[in-house]
């Protein structure tokens, strides 16, 4: 049986980049994800299986590393913080306009601006609305558990591949900050040049040599070949939306209630929920775990047998839109955060849930 | 069984690492476990604290508001963690530097003199073992056994030398345990 | 003599380079652009190196130059090339990696970019292109604009006071340890011409010395964005460039 390990959240991205067969990570400290690029340099990947990484000179540099090296075919990644990831908007949109897979972790602190150094989810709509500027998505993958921190590195990186779309992993302080139990994946070597050229061969730059030469650019100057090329994209955010829905119903049968929440919120709910049972409000919980493509069918579903719904995120309401939408309207929507970095408590929870429900 | 604890202190007092060796042994003993520090400027010298879950079933909320044990190191902790222990709860505290000693009478309350003990053994940084020790003696969830499997897995292998040092030092917690007020 | 008799293989005298595509470059005659896009293509052909070559090309004038020589190529964002560069090298160490940026494009949105990739040494080689202006959008004040010069966003002349000083970046990256080759060329006339190529054929070579970044500016023109014909413009670039930018190599270790 695999080792079980207690580790950060943070340390647990680094390692599984490791045995995943990751070719390439740029990075630039911040907190709370520091200990991403730290654990990388004291595990020495390059000596292991020649794994880089790199202390970019900035958010800017790193993000358009991950762009180099994906333009390679290459499996690479960056991890930042919220304001961090700011920075790497103009990178991640260039990105998605060259159609690179790659993977980057945000583990999300509070905001605007320099804002805190504490948990908060207040980049939700920046991580699933595309955040750069033009019409893209990431495909985006929120952990509620260091298990799943490891599990969704190697996720992200194969949905990356699988739709050359990059990937996010949208983490909050509290779940790169804490240590848990995980069962890290075997290793898994990186991928050789042929294996490269098998897969990606008909895009990555390998060097011309009898074919056409290959150019990656989200460049074109004719507004209706953009316009096709949009159209592209659009279908494959549908295929996406079809395909690749994610999410986690835990006491639902029952429930008269929905809390709809993720990463860590979705933990705190879990306690909410059963202090609300013991005083006998029947609580379910629905956890998005990819917040692209969003569980709409799921909510909807659940629109016919729940009094109403309550989005717990730390934010001023983000994905409490995507809630509404889902519900369209059929019964209640409401929505309890907390801002700036404070976690909410799940007793705090319990009495948002009873006074917004009358309960 | 659920045990909620919060480990509260100054930073250097050893907080995170005395959680994570509990954390770590509660695997050791088939445990769900979940530690969760504040984390911040705090980590410059100011005060520290982790939150500890040990538990037979899939842990919920890492984060909390209310704790079945705290472990109290320094005054500032006291006033804030004394009002979090739930009714029927354990609190156990170094009185070094403690002012305003607890008061609830609603809780267990539990006294290691750790700063002390460790001063006096020469050994300043097995401090933390001595309150660890303190709390086990109470709250007997981790077997000695676990406990030493966990200190090998908290521990780089540079520092295994130094287990039966931090063993015998959770041994003198537990008999240097004294009870305040039980309920 | 019919036109058959002179197109014969032991007439020719000049040809294209394999290495240049068939489409027609977009830049406007009298560019210093195009010649270097030769030079770099010839290089290319001759060290036998195109399926080992990956181009990084920059945000302005010289944005499609993916479009003009036969190899692989990422377009960067812009000032980025040298990131995107770094990269692609350490991925691939075996292959001949370049950036070919202007001087809007790596002396002021790139700035950190290639600062930063000539400190760590990056093994790749950059062209640099210096024609004291930003052509693409239209003829604004670059950072290696002179003083008095006039551009659109300097319609008085550049004022060190308002604008600052011409910024001598090559000069610069020089100070750099991580950088092995640093010259300064131009293309005004076929002995520049003969010494750029030589310039960039020593600094592809340099990549198998792996000693560090290999960076050539090329001193040109922009006849419209400086608004003179294509003789005016080499003549002022000979004047007045040259004073501020003198040819020749400033470090070769």
């Amino acid at each position: 049986m695999a080792e079980v390990k207690l580790m950060k959240g943070n340390e647990v991205i680094a390692e599984t980049a490791i045995r995943c067969g990751c070719d390439g990570y740029f990075g630039y400290p911040i907190t709370p994800q520091s200990e991403v690029m730290e654990t990388l340099m004291l595990r020495k990947p390059w000596e292991e299986t020649g794994m880089v990484v790199l202390q970019a000179e900035s958010e800017l540099a790193a993000i358009n590393m991950v762009y180099g090296g994906a333009s390679c075919g290459k499996k690479v990644m960056t991890s930042s913080s919220s304001p961090g990831i700011s920075l790497k908007q103009e990178g991640i949109t260039y990105i998605a306009g060259a159609e690179l897979p790659c993977l980057v972790v945000d583990v999300m602190r509070g905001g605007p601006g320099l804002g805190t150094i504490q948990p908060s989810q207040s980049d939700y709509f920046q991580a699933t609305k595309g955040g750069g500027h033009g019409d893209y998505h990431l495909i985006v993958l929120a952990p509620a558990s260091v298990q799943e921190m490891s599990d969704f590195v190697v996720l992200g990186f194969e949905l990356a591949f699988k739709y050359r779309n990059p990937a996010m992993v949208l983490a909050d302080g509290v779940i790169g900050q804490m240590m848990e139990k995980v069962v890290l994946p075997d290793y898994t070597p990186r991928w050789t040049e042929e294996e490269i050229e098998k897969m990606s061969g008909d895009w990555a730059l390998t060097g011309k040599k009898n074919r056409q030469h290959h150019i990656i650019t989200s460049l074109e100057l004719e507004a209706p070949r953009q316009e096709v090329f949009n159209e592209k994209l659009q279908r494959k955010y549908r295929e996406i939306e079809a395909n690749e829905v994610r999410y986690e119903a835990l006491y639902c049968e029952d429930a008269d209630y929905i809390f709809v929440a993720y990463g860590s919120c979705a933990r705190i709910c879990q306690k909410s929920i059963q202090l609300a049972r013991e005083e006998g409000i029947k609580v379910g919980l629905l956890r998005p775990i990819t917040l692209y493509p969003f569980p709409t069918q799921p909510i909807s579903d659940l629109c016919s047998k729940v009094k109403g719904f309550l989005s717990v995120e730390m934010s001023a309401g983000q994905m409490v839109e995507d809630v509404r939408l889902a519900v369209d309207g059929r019964v209640k929507v409401d929505f309890y955060g907390r801002m700036g970095g404070v976690v909410p408590t799940p007793e705090e929870i319990v009495v948002a849930l009873k006074n917004k429900f009358k309960i | 069984m659920t045990e909620e604890i919060i480990i509260a202190g100054f930073g250097g007092q050893g907080v995170l690492s005395m959680g994570k060796i509990l954390a770590y042994s509660g695997i050791m003993q088939d445990q769900e476990v979940s530690w969760m520090p504040s984390y911040g400027p705090e980590m410059r010298g100011g005060t520290a604290n982790v939150t500890v879950i040990i538990s037979d079933e899939r842990i919920s909320s890492p984060v909390l508001n209310a704790f079945d044990s705290a472990i109290v190191l320094n005054q500032q902790s006291m006033d804030k963690f004394e009002p979090l222990v739930k009714p029927g709860g354990t609190l156990i505290y170094d009185p070094n530097g403690i002012t305003h000693h607890p008061t609830r009478t609603d809780i267990s309350i539990y006294q290691i003199e750790g700063a002390r003990l460790a001063a006096e053994g020469g050994n300043p940084k097995i401090f933390n073992m001595i309150i660890l020790g303190g709390f086990l003696k109470v709250k007997p969830i981790i077997n000695l056994d676990n406990l030493e499997k966990g200190l090998k897995k908290s521990l780089p292998a540079r520092h295994h030398n130094l287990i039966p040092m931090n063993i015998e030092a959770v041994q003198t917690g537990m008999k240097e345990l004294k009870v305040i007020h039980q309920l | 003599m019919e036109l058959t008799d002179i197109i014969k293989e032991e007439n020719l005298v000049l040809k294209k380079s394999k290495l240049l595509t068939d489409n027609v470059m977009h830049y406007c005659p009298g560019c210093t652009h195009g010649v270097v896009h030769k030079l770099i293509a010839e290089v290319i052909e001759e060290l036998n190196i195109q399926d080992q070559t990956i181009g990084v090309s920059p945000v302005g004038c010289s944005v499609f130059a993916y479009n003009y020589i036969d190899i692989d190529w990422a377009e960067a964002a812009h000032g980025r090339a040298p990131a995107v560069a770094t990269a692609i090298s350490r991925l691939h160490p075996e292959k001949y990696v370049f950036t070919y940026q202007g001087d809007g494009d790596l002396a002021s949105i790139g700035c950190a970019e290639i600062m930063h990739a000539c400190n760590r040494g990056e093994n790749i080689v950059v062209v640099f292109i210096n024609n004291a202006i930003y052509g693409m959008t239209g003829g604004q004040m670059a950072p290696t604009t002179l003083l008095g010069q006039v551009t659109s966003t300097t319609p008085y002349g550049r004022d060190a006071k308002l604008n600052g000083f011409p910024m001598k970046i090559t000069e610069l990256l020089a100070q750099l340890d991580g950088t092995c080759y640093v010259t300064r060329q131009s293309a005004d006339t076929p002995a520049a011409v003969r010494k750029t190529k030589n310039a960039l054929k020593k600094a592809f070579q340099n990549t198998r010395r792996q000693k560090g970044v290999s960076f050539v500016e090329v001193v040109g023109t922009c006849n419209s964005g400086w608004k003179m014909s294509p003789v005016d413009a080499n003549k002022w670039m000979r004047e007045h460039m040259f004073e501020k930018y003198p040819l020749g190599d400033i470090k070769d270790i």
